[in-house]
């Protein structure tokens, strides 16, 4: 019988760093993934984190991590060539295929944008999968954001909004919260659109909110939870939100489902 | 089918069977309660049948046989991971009805909800239950009003009268250990208990709307987010994970899982110092609502088995027995 507490080990094949508290891990690993999904990775005597698959490659999955705590600091010590302990992945990731052949609107906050990362490079290198994706990304500050070197090639074949919550003076790109640009996305038929939104919870609330005035219906809106977890099997409760393991029936949710989970 | 032994036969079956099973039941600890001079009942492994307490429900259930306070999954060295091996012996744990059925709330989270769970398992496959009876009802209990004073479910029933010993089996690998001694053939059935002090309704209408109810806040006011009602439930199965690193060598180390409780800060706590449930209202609603609404609507029965653990263990004296009944009374 498997013992899935078990991690395996993977090999750090190129790290990306994005800011000084933001690296993407690009590890070693085959085995069918989805965008949204995450694993547990783990750093022995130290403890476990989940974090979301923000690329799937050939025989490579990324982490992008964000150092904040125990954990996660011991993971920044990790270079090209050594190997890290992982298990999973989990959860149920979002299913690109029910987004073709619609209009897609991902709206990203932060390290939010690692768990769509995956819809937006999809649909930038096939946009003719769907009738035409917009992506905006938020994030703090300028020297927040992440991903630079792909939203270069994003830009080139979908609609890409990078704004910023605030910025120094003398900033020449877009600033103001991602909310700002709901009213007036230029949507050709609104029930035919997804909208898939991650981030911050507060950030969450109000987005949804601005995409409710557009009169999309709940059933279009996507969104993925950010719980406490520690096992991602169902086992250890602290997910649980109602009758719903989010490790297990998450961590995306269909809005018209997930809008009445509390906590 | 059911017979009558005697005493002396009895004891040299628990002999025998002690040598192929490692054998649980409630014990009394004395001086070890919560109180000064008060003892505690808890599990511990038993050689023979006068170590058992068979009358008063323990303070503690059975669940720590299966699923340890804290439990190494596996050692770290180096490179590698170590699982730690679980015993060669068979597990014969003794228990009452209430905890019988809790079993079935354990089996649910951690063989059926997900995959199942390695270290529960390999200790499950080799447990087998004794129910012991009831002749009265326990302190705070209300197992009459969930429907869980009576069960079918034992592999071995087992009751003590003066010299005679009273026993069902329906395992037929225990029933080898008694067909060796002289027994006489009779009816047995389980005593159990048909009405207990503590009479509970169950809520028959809770939805997502029941979460704004002001009876959280209500009882969960006065609770100081100890959580020994959670760590007393038998059916309560959460855990967190911790890594432990050994002070003399740095290289080793150990993964555990170890209790935890809804009740308690930092259940939901991530980084950022984001937590979300932060007051004991909303954790109580929390901890109720999974008792004896969401798990059901999940699983298909109640989790909760009304065995009353958790309202004789409150320092704050917190009934959850009443809140839920308050909850069926304000729906009528
Ligand atoms: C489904 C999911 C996907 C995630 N994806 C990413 C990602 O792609 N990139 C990223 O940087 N972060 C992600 N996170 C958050 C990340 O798991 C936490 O930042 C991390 O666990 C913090 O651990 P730490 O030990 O460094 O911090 P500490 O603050 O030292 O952690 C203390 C404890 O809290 C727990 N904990 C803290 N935050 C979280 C959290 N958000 N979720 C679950 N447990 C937590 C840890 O397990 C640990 O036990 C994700 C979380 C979830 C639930
Ligand atoms: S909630 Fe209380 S009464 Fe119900 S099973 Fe748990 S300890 Fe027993
Ligand atoms: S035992 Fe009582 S005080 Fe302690 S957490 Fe439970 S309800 Fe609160
Ligand atoms: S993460 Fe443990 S139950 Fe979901």
């Amino acid at each position: 019988m498997k013992n899935e507490y078990i991690p395996f080990p993977s090999q750090v094949k190129e790290i990306i760093q994005h800011t000084d508290i933001e690296y993407t891990f690009r590890m070693s690993f085959s085995g069918d993934v989805k965008p949204g999904q995450f694993f547990e990775v783990s750093i022995p005597k130290y403890g476990e984190a989940p974090i979301s698959v923000s690329g799937i490659g050939k025989d490579t999955i990324d982490l992008t991590i964000r150092k904040v705590g125990k954990v996660t600091n011991k993971i920044f010590g990790h270079y090209e060539g050594n190997t890290l302990l992982i298990r999973g992945p989990y959860g149920n990731g979002f299913d690109v295929e029910k987004f073709k052949g619609r209009e897609v609107v991902v709206i990203a906050g932060g390290t939010g944008l690692s768990p769509v990362k995956g819809i937006v490079d999809y649909f930038a290198r096939h946009p003719e999968d769907a009738v035409q994706t917009t992506l905006i990304a938020g994030f703090r500050s300028p020297g927040d954001i992440l991903f630079k070197e792909d939203f270069k090639d994003w830009e080139k074949t979908i609609k890409v909004i990078k704004t910023v919550d605030s910025a120094p003076e003398g900033y020449d790109g877009l600033i103001g919260m991602v909310t700002k640009y709901i009213p007036d996305l230029p949507l050709t038929d609104i029930p035919n659109t997804v909208f898939i939104t991650v981030g911050p919870p507060v950030m969450i609330k109000f987005t949804i909110m601005e995409i409710l005035k557009r009169n999309v219906p709940e059933e279009n809106i996507w969104i993925s939870h950010e719980r406490k977890m520690c096992c991602g099997l169902g086992k250890c409760g602290h997910c649980k939100m109602d009758g719903t393991y989010i490790c297990l029936d998450g961590p995306v949710f269909n809005y018209a489902e997930g809008k009445d989970l509390i906590d | 089918m059911g017979y009558q032994v005697s005493r002396e036969a009895a004891d040299r079956v628990f002999e025998q069977l002690g040598q192929d099973y490692d054998v649980f039941a409630p014990k009394v600890f004395a001086g070890e309660g919560c109180f000064s001079d008060t003892d505690v009942i808890r599990y511990g492994k038993v050689n023979t049948l006068d170590e058992i307490e068979w009358e008063r429900r323990s303070d503690y259930s059975f669940k720590e046989v299966l699923l340890a306070v804290n439990e190494t999954l596996f050692y770290f060295t180096e490179n590698e991971t170590t699982v730690p091996s679980c015993g060669e012996k068979k597990i014969l744990i003794f228990l009452k009805s209430c905890d019988l059925h809790a079993l079935k709330k354990l089996d649910t989270i951690y063989l059926e909800n997900g995959p199942e769970d390695f270290y529960y398992k390999r200790l499950r496959e080799k447990a087998s239950f004794v129910l012991m009876g009831c002749s009265e009802t326990c302190e705070n209990g209300f197992c009459a009003s969930m429907g869980t004073n009576r069960s079918e479910d034992y592999d071995l029933y087992l009751r003590l009268s003066g010299e005679t010993v009273s026993i069902d089996c329906k395992d037929p690998d225990l029933q080898a250990y008694f067909e060796k001694e002289d027994g006489k053939a009779c009816d047995v059935t389980p005593g159990y208990v048909t009405e207990n002090a503590e009479k509970v309704t169950l809520p028959k209408n809770l939805s997502v709307d029941s979460f704004a109810k002001p009876i959280w806040e209500e009882y969960g006011s006065r609770c100081i987010g100890c959580g020994r009602c959670n760590f007393v439930c038998p059916t309560c199965t959460c855990f967190t994970m911790q890594d432990i690193l050994y002070r003399d060598n740095e290289n080793v180390g150990e993964r555990r899982r170890v209790w935890a409780s809804c009740q308690v800060d930092g259940y939901t706590e991530i980084a950022g110092g984001v937590d979300f449930r932060k007051t004991q209202g909303e954790r109580m609603r929390f901890k109720v609502m999974h008792k004896i609404y969401d798990f059901e609507k999940r699983f298909g029965y109640p989790m909760c088995v009304g065995c009353g653990r958790c309202d004789t263990v409150c320092p704050e004296y917190i009934s959850y027995a009443s809140l839920i009944d308050k909850l069926a009374k304000e729906e009528a």
